[in-house]
C-alpha cells in the first residue's frame, strides 16, 4: 500500500498530468476573465483547491477541476518525492536537480506573496501629503472618536460583516448599529423634493437629500463597485436615526466624476461629502463607509506631478511624480522621484507609479505593494534559469557536434561528438541518403563528452 | 549544369535585388523627393511618403491607386475615359489573367500630393473601399464604384453623397464596445473614419479647393498690418478700416479651420534649440503669421510646390521640393536623413521582397525529397540564405530607424518571430543537411511577413510606445527572448508537421529521416524551453518593476506560461517514455496551437494590462489555423498501416507510440 502510495507520488506520470492540468487551469482562468473579471477569475481557478459547477439557479456546486491551490501542492509533493526517491547527484543532473529546487521554491514563493502581499494605492493631488495608502477592493465601515487630545480612536467594522446586515456591537462602541441595507455597488441620485413621493432614505444626513440605488456589481478592470450602506443607530434599544454611508460620499474622484457629470449642484455634492456626526450618550462619532486604510508612520507629500504626452497623439510619453517623504519618528525628511520603471522602495514597501486621472493633471495615482517575499521569485528564477542554462549547454554542444547519429531517448549518454568540419563529405548522395551516409562519418578518436 | 543550378537561381534573386537598391531617376514631377520630406505625425518625425502609405492603407487597404481597368463592354483605359462611355459601367481592375495589362498606378505620394494641392482631380479616384454587401444596398451604391475581387472601390465624389447617412450610423456605433460590435457596424465606423481621414488630408497643406495658395499667401502678408490696425482699433471703440478689417478676418477663416482639421504637422519647429517635437500645422503657423508679421520659410515652400504643382508646372515644383531641403539642411539635418531612410525603406518594401524568396525556396526545398535532390536542395538552401540577409539587413536598418530593440508590436514581432524560426531552420539545415531545416526556414519565415504584411494593414508600424513600454533594457531582453521562444516551438512545431506529412502522404519518410526529425524537434523543444522560461520569467521581473507583482495572471503573462508548461509537459512526457517518435510529433503541432494563442488569442481577448491590438479579422484566420493543427493531430495519430511511408519506416521500431 504505501509503496503504491510513494510509486504515485513519485512518478514521472503524476507531474505530467499536473502540468497538464496546470495548464488547463491557465487557460480557463484567463478566458473566465473576460466575464468574471481578473479579480474574480483569480479567486475561482488558481486560489482554489476545487472549483465548483454550479448550475442556474442551484445552491449546491459539483466540483469539476482541481483548482491552483491543489495542482501546486501536488506537483510540489510530488518533485520533493521524486527528488528524495531517485535523486543520486552527478555532475549531469547538476541542471535538472537546479532548474527543480528552483521551481520547488518559485511555487512555495508564490504561495507566500498569495497569503502575505497586500496592494493598494495612494492617490495624491500636488501639495497634498497622507501618510496612509488605500485598499482598492475592500470598504470598512468606520467611527472615529476626536475627542482625545493626542490622536484619533477610529473603529472600523470590516465590509464582509456589513454584507451580512443584522445588528452588530462593538465593546468601544456605546450603542448597536442596525444595517438595514447593504449595496455591493450603488449609484447616487438627488432626490426632488417636491416630485418624489417615498420617504427619504434616512432620517438624518446626506440620505435626506440623496438617495442610492443598488446596481449590479461590476467584474470588469475598467469599473469598479462602490459599496453603499444604510445604517440605523440603537441606544438600549431606542434608534438615534438612520444614516446612509457610501463610498461615494469619500472617494475624490467620484466626486470629481459627478462634478463634471454636470446634474450636480455644487450644494447637493457638499450635502453628499459632508461630514455625519452620530451622537450617543454625550460622546459623537463621525461616521463613513471608506476604502481600508494602510497607515504608516511617515508620510508622502506630492510636489508636482509631470505627464507628457506625444506631440499630437493621446499616447502617454511618460508620467512621474516629485515627492516629499517625511517620517515622523526618526526624523527623515527627503525627496525622491517616482516614475514608469523607476519605483521608491521604502520600509518594506514599494511606490509605483501606477496612473494618473484622466480629468486633472495635478493628480498621481500611485500603486503601493507590501510583499515581504518579493525576493523569492528573483532567487528562485535565478536558480532556474542557471540549471536550464546548465543543462541546455550539456545537451546542446553534443547536439550540436553530432552531424546524425543514433538517437539515445534524450539521456544524456550521448555517443561522441564527431568533428564535423568537412561538409563535402556527403554530397554525393544528399537529402535522405546523407543520414544513412552520416552514421559512418563518425570519427572515433575525438574525446568523450562531458 | 545540374550543378550550376542553384548557383544561377541564387544570382537571378540577388541581382534583382540589388539592381532595386538604386532608385530610378524621375523625369516628371519628383514625387519620391516630395515623398522624403520629413514632417511630425502620431508623435514621430516620419516621411511624407508614409504619411501617404499609412492613410492609404486605412482608406484603401492597398498602397496604390490603380488609374487604369477594365469596362464591362470590354474596353480597357484610364477610369475617367471609360466613364464618358455609358455601357462602360460597372468597371473592375486588372484581372489576375489579363498578363498583358499594366495599369498606371499613382504612388501613395503622388496620390497624398494630389489630395492635399488638387482635390478635384484627388475626388476622382476610386480609394474608398467599401465591401459590406448590406451596406452597399443599404448606400444605394451597388452599381457604382470600382470591383476587384469582391471588393470595390469608390470615387469621393461617388460617396460624397452618403457621407451624412455615414456620419449618423456611425454616431450609433460610438457607444457600442469594439468586441461587441457586427462586421456591418466595423464596416460603418472604418468608412466613416476613412472620410474623415481624407477630409484633413485635403485640409493640411492648404484651404481645400484654393487654386494658388502662395498668391493667397501673398495678399495676406499684405493685409496683415492694416487689418492689425483696424482690429486694434476696433476693439478700442475708435472708427477703424472696415475693409481691411474683414479682408483679414476673411483670410483667416480659412486657417483656423485647417488649424482643426491638419493631419501632419507639416511645419518644423521655429527654435528647434529648444524643442525638437514642437512641429506645428500650416494654418497654425499663419494664424502666428498675422500675429508677428513673419511668415515660416516652411510655409511658403510649401505654398510654391502647391501652387506649382496646381498649375501643373514641373520645374517650378521640383525647385521648390529642392528649396525646402536646402532650407532643412541648415537646421533639420537628422530629420531630413530620418525621412530620406525610412522612404527608402517604405520603397524598397525588403520584407515583401524577403517574403517572395523564401516562397521559391520552400517549393524548392519540398521538390528536393522527390527528385534530384541535392540541386533542390541547394538552391533552396542558398535562397532561404539570400532571403534571410535581406530580412536581417531590414530587421536591423528598422531597428536602426525606430532607435528600438527589434520588437515593439505585435507587427515587429512577427517579423522577429520570422528572423528566429529562418536562423533556427538554417542552423538545422547546416548540421542535417537533408532540406528538411531549409523548408522550415522558409516556410515559417513566408507565413510569418504574410502575417506582418497584413498587420500593417492597421496603419503606422512603427509608432510611439505608451510610457509604461518605453524601456529599450526590458525590451531588448523579455520581448525578444519571449518572441525567441513563440519561434523556436514554431519550428519545433512544423518540423513535425513535415514528419507527418511526410510519413501520411509520401513514401520518402525514412527511418533515418524519421529519426532525425525526432532529434530536431527534441532539440528544438528544449531550446522553446528554454527561451520561453527566461523570456517570462524577465517579463515577471519587469512586471514587478513597473506594475508591482511579480505575477498578475495578466493574459499575455498566462499565454507565456501555458507555452512554458506545454514545452516541460512534452519534454517529461518524452524522458518518463509516455510518447515516443510520434507522440513527440503530434505534442509538437499542439504546440503550434498553444503558441497562436498566446501570441494572438490573448490580445483578441480584449483585456488585460497588455492587449495592445484588438483584431478581429484575425480571429478567424487563428480559428483556421487551429483547425488545421487539429487536423494534422488527426493524421499523426492514424494507424501505421494508413501512412504512405510505412514501408520505408517498418525497419524501425515499433512506432505505434502512445499519446497521452
Amino acid at each position: 500500500m504505501i509503496h503504491k502510495l510513494v510509486n504515485f507520488f513519485t512518478s514521472l506520470r503524476l507531474t505530467v498530468v499536473c502540468l497538464a492540468l496546470a495548464m488547463l487551469l491557465v487557460f480557463i482562468g484567463t478566458l473566465a476573465q473576460v466575464d468574471e473579471g481578473l479579480y474574480a477569475a483569480q479567486n475561482r481557478y488558481f486560489r482554489s483547491f476545487l472549483i465548483y459547477w454550479t448550475p442556474k439557479g442551484a445552491t449546491w456546486g459539483l466540483p469539476i477541476l482541481p483548482g491552483g491551490y491543489l495542482v501546486g501542492s501536488v506537483l510540489i509533493v510530488n518533485l520533493i518525492a521524486a527528488h528524495i526517491k531517485r535523486f543520486t547527484f552527478t555532475k549531469k543532473k547538476l541542471g535538472i536537480f537546479l532548474t527543480h529546487v528552483g521551481l520547488i521554491m518559485l511555487l512555495i514563493g508564490g504561495l507566500l506573496t498569495d497569503l502575505f502581499q497586500v496592494e493598494s494605492h495612494m492617490r495624491l493631488t500636488e501639495g497634498q501629503a497622507k501618510n496612509y495608502s488605500e485598499s482598492g477592493l475592500q470598504s470598512e465601515l468606520v467611527f472615529i472618536d476626536k475627542s482625545k487630545p493626542d490622536a484619533d480612536e477610529v473603529i472600523a467594522i470590516p465590509q464582509s460583516l456589513l454584507a451580512q446586515k443584522g445588528e452588530i456591537r462593538h465593546s468601544r462602541l456605546p450603542f448597536t448599529i442596525r444595517v438595514k441595507d447593504y449595496f455591493v455597488n450603488s449609484w447616487p441620485r438627488p432626490r426632488a423634493p417636491m416630485v418624489e413621493t417615498n420617504a427619504p432614505q434616512t432620517t438624518q444626513g446626506a440620505g435626506r437629500q440623496i438617495y442610492f440605488d443598488e446596481r449590479e456589481s461590476t467584474a470588469k478592470m475598467s469599473d469598479q463597485n462602490v459599496p453603499s450602506a444604510i445604517i440605523e443607530i440603537l441606544s438600549e434599544k431606542v434608534s438615534e436615526g438612520t444614516w446612509a454611508v457610501s463610498n461615494w460620499a469619500v472617494d475624490e474622484s467620484l466626486l470629481l466624476f459627478l462634478q463634471r457629470k454636470g446634474k450636480w449642484s455644487d450644494s447637493l455634492l457638499q450635502k453628499l461629502s459632508a461630514t455625519q456626526v452620530v451622537s450617543s450618550q454625550g460622546r459623537s462619532f463621525e461616521i463613513a463607509l471608506r476604502p481600508v486604510r494602510y497607515y504608516e508612520p511617515y508620510s508622502i507629500e506630492l510636489k508636482q506631478f509631470t505627464h507628457d504626452r506625444y506631440k499630437g497623439t493621446e499616447v502617454p510619453k511618460n508620467f512621474a511624480s516629485d515627492i516629499r517623504l517625511r517620517h515622523s519618528l526618526t526624523g527623515e525628511d527627503r525627496s525622491a522621484h517616482i516614475r514608469m520603471n523607476a519605483p521608491l522602495r521604502y520600509a518594506g514597501k514599494t511606490y509605483y507609479q501606477a496612473g494618473f486621472d484622466q480629468v486633472d493633471p495635478r493628480v498621481t495615482i500611485l500603486q503601493v505593494v507590501r510583499n515581504p517575499s518579493r525576493l523569492v521569485p528573483y532567487i528562485s528564477c535565478s536558480v532556474m534559469a542557471l540549471g536550464l542554462v546548465v543543462q541546455f549547454l550539456m545537451h546542446l554542444i553534443p547536439f550540436a557536434k553530432k552531424s546524425a547519429g543514433k538517437i539515445s531517448g534524450g539521456k544524456a549518454q550521448q555517443v561522441p561528438p564527431p568533428r564535423r568540419t568537412l561538409p563535402r563529405t556527403d554530397k554525393i548522395a544528399g537529402g535522405v541518403a546523407a543520414n544513412g551516409e552520416a552514421k559512418h562519418l563518425e570519427p572515433t578518436s575525438t574525446r568523450r563528452s562531458t | 549544369m545540374k550543378k550550376s543550378i542553384p548557383w544561377i537561381l541564387f544570382a537571378v534573386f540577388a541581382l534583382e535585388a540589388a539592381v532595386a537598391l538604386r532608385p530610378r531617376g524621375e523625369k516628371d514631377f519628383h514625387f519620391r523627393a516630395f515623398g522624403e520630406l520629413p514632417v511630425l505625425l502620431n508623435g514621430r518625425v516620419q516621411p511624407l511618403d508614409s504619411v501617404a502609405r499609412n492613410s492609404l492603407l486605412q482608406i484603401r487597404s492597398a498602397q496604390a491607386v490603380p488609374l487604369e481597368g477594365n469596362g464591362a463592354d470590354g474596353s480597357w483605359g484610364e477610369w475617367n475615359e471609360l466613364r464618358k462611355n455609358p455601357k462602360a459601367a460597372p468597371f473592375s481592375e486588372r484581372k489576375w489573367w489579363q498578363f498583358s495589362k499594366h495599369p498606371r498606378k499613382l504612388k501613395p505620394s503622388a496620390w497624398l500630393l494630389e489630395v492635399m494641392t488638387n482635390p478635384d482631380l484627388a475626388d476622382e479616384r476610386p480609394v474608398f473601399l467599401v465591401h459590406h454587401p448590406e451596406l452597399l444596398s443599404q448606400l444605394k451604391l451597388e452599381e457604382k464604384g470600382v470591383e476587384n475581387s469582391g471588393l470595390r472601390y469608390y470615387t469621393f465624389n461617388e460617396i460624397r453623397s452618403v457621407w451624412p447617412e455615414v456620419e449618423k450610423q456611425a454616431q450609433q456605433i460610438r457607444g457600442i464596445e469594439p468586441e461587441a460590435q457586427t462586421a456591418l457596424q466595423k464596416q460603418v465606423a472604418k468608412l466613416e473614419n476613412a472620410l474623415i481621414l481624407y477630409h484633413r488630408l485635403k485640409n493640411s497643406l492648404q484651404p481645400e479647393g484654393t487654386k494658388d495658395f502662395s498668391a493667397q499667401i501673398a495678399q495676406f502678408q499684405k493685409a496683415i498690418t492694416p487689418g492689425i490696425a483696424a482690429v486694434r482699433a476696433q476693439s478700442a471703440g475708435k472708427d477703424y478700416d472696415k475693409e481691411a478689417f474683414e479682408r483679414l478676418l476673411g483670410l483667416l477663416g480659412p486657417y483656423d479651420l485647417m488649424a482643426n482639421l491638419a493631419y501632419p504637422f507639416l511645419v518644423p519647429p521655429a527654435q528647434p534649440e529648444v524643442s525638437r517635437d514642437n512641429w506645428t500645422q500650416i494654418g497654425l503657423s499663419l494664424m502666428e503669421t498675422a500675429r508677428s508679421g513673419e511668415l515660416h520659410p516652411a510655409v511658403s515652400s510649401f505654398a510654391a510646390l502647391a501652387t506649382a504643382y496646381r498649375q501643373g508646372k514641373v520645374d517650378e515644383f521640383n525647385f521648390a521640393v529642392e528649396n525646402y531641403r536646402a532650407w532643412l539642411t541648415e537646421k533639420f539635418v537628422p530629420e531630413l536623413k530620418k525621412g530620406e531612410r525610412e522612404s527608402f525603406f517604405n520603397n524598397y518594401s525588403p520584407f515583401y521582397r524577403a517574403m517572395l524568396i523564401y516562397i521559391v525556396a520552400f517549393l524548392l526545398g519540398c521538390a528536393s525529397w522527390f527528385g534530384w535532390s541535392e540541386t533542390w536542395r541547394r538552391s533552396a538552401v542558398y535562397l532561404v540564405s539570400l532571403a534571410l540577409v535581406i530580412h536581417t539587413t531590414a530587421l536591423l536598418f528598422r531597428m536602426f530607424l525606430e532607435g528600438r530593440p527589434p520588437v515593439t508590436n505585435l507587427y515587429s514581432s512577427a517579423i522577429f518571430i520570422g528572423w528566429g524560426a529562418a536562423v533556427l531552420g538554417l542552423v538545422l539545415e547546416r548540421i542535417f543537411r537533408d532540406g528538411v531545416g531549409a523548408v522550415v526556414a522558409s516556410f515559417v519565415g513566408f507565413v510569418t511577413l504574410i502575417i506582418a504584411h497584413n498587420l500593417a494593414l492597421g496603419g503606422d508600424t512603427m509608432e510611439m510606445l505608451r510610457a509604461v513600454l518605453d524601456t529599450n533594457f526590458w525590451l531588448a531582453t523579455h520581448v525578444t527572448t519571449v518572441t525567441l521562444g513563440y519561434a523556436s516551438t514554431f519550428v519545433a512545431g512544423f518540423l513535425a508537421t513535415i514528419y507527418i506529412l511526410r510519413g501520411v502522404f509520401t513514401r520518402t519518410l525514412s527511418e533515418a529521416t524519421a529519426k532525425a526529425l525526432a532529434r530536431m524537434v527534441y532539440g528544438i523543444v528544449c531550446f522553446a524551453t528554454l527561451f520561453s522560461f527566461v523570456g517570462t520569467i524577465l517579463g515577471g521581473i519587469w512586471a514587478d518593476q513597473s506594475w508591482g507583482r511579480f505575477w498578475g495572471w495578466d493574459p499575455k503573462e498566462n499565454g507565456a506560461l501555458i507555452i512554458v508548461i506545454w514545452n516541460a509537459m512534452i519534454l517529461h512526457a518524452r524522458w518518463g517514455g509516455m510518447v515516443r517518435e510520434r507522440g513527440l510529433m503530434n505534442m509538437a503541432i499542439f504546440g503550434n496551437i498553444v503558441t497562436s494563442f498566446s501570441w494572438f488569442g490573448v490580445n483578441m481577448l480584449g483585456i488585460g494590462l497588455h492587449s495592445y491590438g484588438f483584431m478581429d479579422a484575425a480571429f478567424k484566420w487563428l480559428m483556421l489555423f487551429v483547425g488545421s493543427q487539429v487536423l494534422l493531430i488527426a493524421l499523426g495519430l492514424l494507424p501505421m498501416e494508413k501512412w504512405s511511408s510505412r514501408q520505408s519506416l517498418r525497419a524501425a521500431a515499433p512506432v505505434g507510440a502512445a499519446v497521452s
